[in-house]
């Protein structure tokens, strides 16, 4: 039983504490379950839920755009959709959340896939056109057939989560994690196992040599659509059944462009890094906007940080900070704290000095 | 009806065509795909009210002064981002996005949400054959018309034309005869931002000026441009007309038809880029231009 414990206990120091990004991300989790406890105004734990919700979001635009490279302009389409159908679903049929959301992200999903087809012939500019025209169009027919979707107001009414505040922020809390966790093992190029990561960098780094490589390319991009789909669905279901209303903004240019800053500033082709940037920026922005100057400048506060952060740190801020505080080891590849001088594993010298 | 679907045609073909014509210089010479394009084109409108109906000054002189500080903005926009991150088509896209929203909230800030109108040139209507018809709205047709030749004369017979076609054509060999590559794309964007201004200051009198304005005529310019081969100048006023006529004919036949404008631009736009995505003028992609 000792043993047990004291194996646990060197398991988590060294897999966990020797590596700073996953020490920040262990003490960040644990910081996300006792946040409530500190933290009793619901104003915050709101922010706080919307964070959680938005994280998943930002982190399956980055599966999409940041492995794959296929940047879609319109990732607020299957946001969108999961939550009209959640709350369509929910509202017309009776279902409760728990099947309501599921469904959702299918939907989301054959979405996805549906703006998924022009990406097997079209690239670049032209990829990031149509996707952009998705939610415009989708957003027309809204308001066409106002008797169904609602029109401008939405449907609105849709069932609570749970019932108490406390118990939504646990609910999303795990979600997040949970859905963060496998989108992150989905895109992990160190894995051995599942080799999709590395075969989505291979695409966005030159498609064509994938495929000549005997990847099928269009496969696995939709595979990339698939999943990103799946679990903006997720998001947009959640985001429906905690604001308990499903409206037209949910489509809005804004909603795809937010996931997009949030991921850039975080960093991209992380999934981590959209998490991160989530957690800081949205809480940051909503804080500003609480007086009324800060509600007026919001947007153009969002701009700003947006066309700054791609102009002088196109890598992002978590990478940037990762790569200070990280160093691989030129040896045997494992992460180091930059601090030390020696890796942790094989003795190799981590910081080459120049010989004068 | 028929007439009244012609006169619209043609007054929403030609701002089209004036909005769609610089986007795709752009995107030709400069490789920007800018999306903030229309969001110059709300500049002048704002431009040219505050001249007209706060500063008092006469209609010609604000008009003037609209275009050329719209232009003015394009290519420091172009020196301040774009000239940086050209290499990454992405970031381009998405800058340019956030300009766009930028221009719109700060517009927001200091006006509010309010519709406001320009004072046309020309006041007055005639009757043709039974409709009424407005001289603005002649004005504006005849306006854009004649810019629309101006720009092609400047393409075809002047040097400096040439030298911006030659750049679209081939970016390093135009460098090595000796053109300043750099120099022509921060004109063209200047060029494109006085097309933006002539649009919005014949165009202001006829329709509202709001902060919001700019939407709209960037997903119509979008399809248009993709319509008639991105990069093709020709092909891309052909489509604003076509598409121009497209939305009159829309929005006067059928009911709750004004919800549909962008909705039936971009089907037009995602099925051409489906089924034929050199556009309708057979260019072949990303090769040949003007």
């Amino acid at each position: 039983m000792t043993y047990y414990i004291l194996r646990i206990y060197r398991e988590f120091l060294n897999e966990i504490v020797a590596i700073p990004g996953r020490l920040i991300a262990f003490v960040f989790i644990i910081f996300l379950f006792l946040f409530p406890l500190i933290m009793m105004e619901s104003f915050i734990i709101r922010i706080f839920i919307l964070s959680a919700i938005f994280a998943i979001y930002a982190a399956s635009w980055d599966i999409l755009a940041g492995f794959t490279g296929q940047v879609n302009l319109g990732h607020a389409l299957c946001f969108g959709v999961a939550a009209y159908t959640a709350g369509l679903l929910n509202l017309r049929v009776g279902l409760p959340p728990w099947a309501t959301i599921p469904a959702g992200a299918i939907v989301a999903v054959i979405m996805g896939l549906i703006a998924g087809i022009p990406a097997l012939r079209l690239r670049g500019f032209y990829l990031s056109l149509v996707t952009l025209s998705f939610p415009i169009i989708l957003s027309g027919l809204i308001f066409l057939f106002p008797d169904f979707t609602g029109g401008e107001l939405g449907i609105y009414g849709i069932d609570t989560l749970s019932g108490s505040r406390i118990l939504d922020y646990y609910i999303l809390v795990l979600a997040m994690l949970c859905s963060v966790f496998v989108m992150y093992k989905f895109t992990d190029v160190q894995s051995k196992i599942i080799r999709v990561g590395v075969i989505l960098h291979a695409i966005r780094e030159d498609e064509i040599t994938a495929r000549a490589c005997g990847i099928d390319t269009s496969k696995y991009k939709m595979l990339a659509f698939a999943i990103s789909g799946f679990f903006a669905g997720i998001a947009g279901g959640f985001y429906a059944h905690f604001l308990r209303i499903a409206g037209p903004s949910t489509l809005e240019l804004m909603v795809s462009f937010q996931a997009i800053l949030w991921t850039i500033f975080g960093g991209i082709a992380t999934i981590y890094g959209a998490v991160a940037g989530v957690y800081i920026l949205y809480p940051l922005i909503e804080m500003i906007s609480l007086n009324k100057v800060g509600e007026q400048i919001r947007f153009i506060l969002f701009a700003l940080i947006l066309i700054l952060v791609l102009l002088f740190m196109p890598e992002g801020l978590i990478v940037w900070i990762r790569d200070k505080i990280e160093q691989i080891c030129p040896r045997c590849k494992i992460v180091n704290v930059t601090l030390r001088r020696y890796c942790r594993a094989c003795r190799a010298p981590l910081h080459l000095e120049r010989k004068k | 009806m028929v007439e009244a679907l012609i006169i619209n045609g043609l007054l929403f073909g030609g701002m089209y065509s004036l909005l769609a014509i610089g986007f795709s210089l752009v995107f030709g010479v400069a490789k920007i795909l800018n999306l903030a394009h229309t969001a110059f084109y709300m500049i002048a409108a704002f431009l040219a009210y505050i001249a007209t109906m706060i500063l008092g000054l006469p209609l010609l002189l604000s008009a003037i002064l609209a275009i050329i500080v719209t232009s003015i903005l394009a290519m420091v926009c172009y020196k301040l981002c774009f000239d940086r991150i050209k290499e990454h088509e992405t970031a381009v896209i998405i800058v340019s996005v956030a300009i766009g929203i930028l221009i719109q909230e700060v517009l927001l800030l200091i006006f509010s949400g309010h519709f406001r109108r320009i004072p046309p040139f020309v006041s007055g209507f005639m009757e043709i054959v039974g409709i009424r018809v407005a001289y603005q709205n002649i004005f504006a047709i005849a306006a854009s018309i004649l810019t629309l030749s101006g720009v092609w004369f400047l393409l075809t017979k002047t040097k400096f034309g040439i030298a911006l076609r030659a750049v679209a054509q081939d970016r390093e060999i135009a460098n090595l005869s000796g053109i300043n590559v750099s120099q022509i794309c921060m004109i063209t964007m200047g060029i494109s931002g006085i097309l933006a201004g002539i649009a919005a200051v014949i165009i202001g009198s006829i329709f509202l000026v709001s902060p919001l304005m700019w939407l709209t005529p960037l997903i119509i310019v979008l399809a248009a441009v993709v319509l008639g081969g991105l990069g093709s100048l020709k092909g891309s006023v052909f489509a604003a007309f076509i598409l121009g006529f497209a939305e009159a004919t829309v929005t006067c036949l059928i009911p709750g038809g004004s919800f549909l404008k962008g909705a039936i631009s971009l089907s037009v736009m995602v099925g051409v880029l489906l089924i034929r995505p050199e556009g309708l003028f057979g260019v072949v992609f990303e090769e040949e231009r003007l």
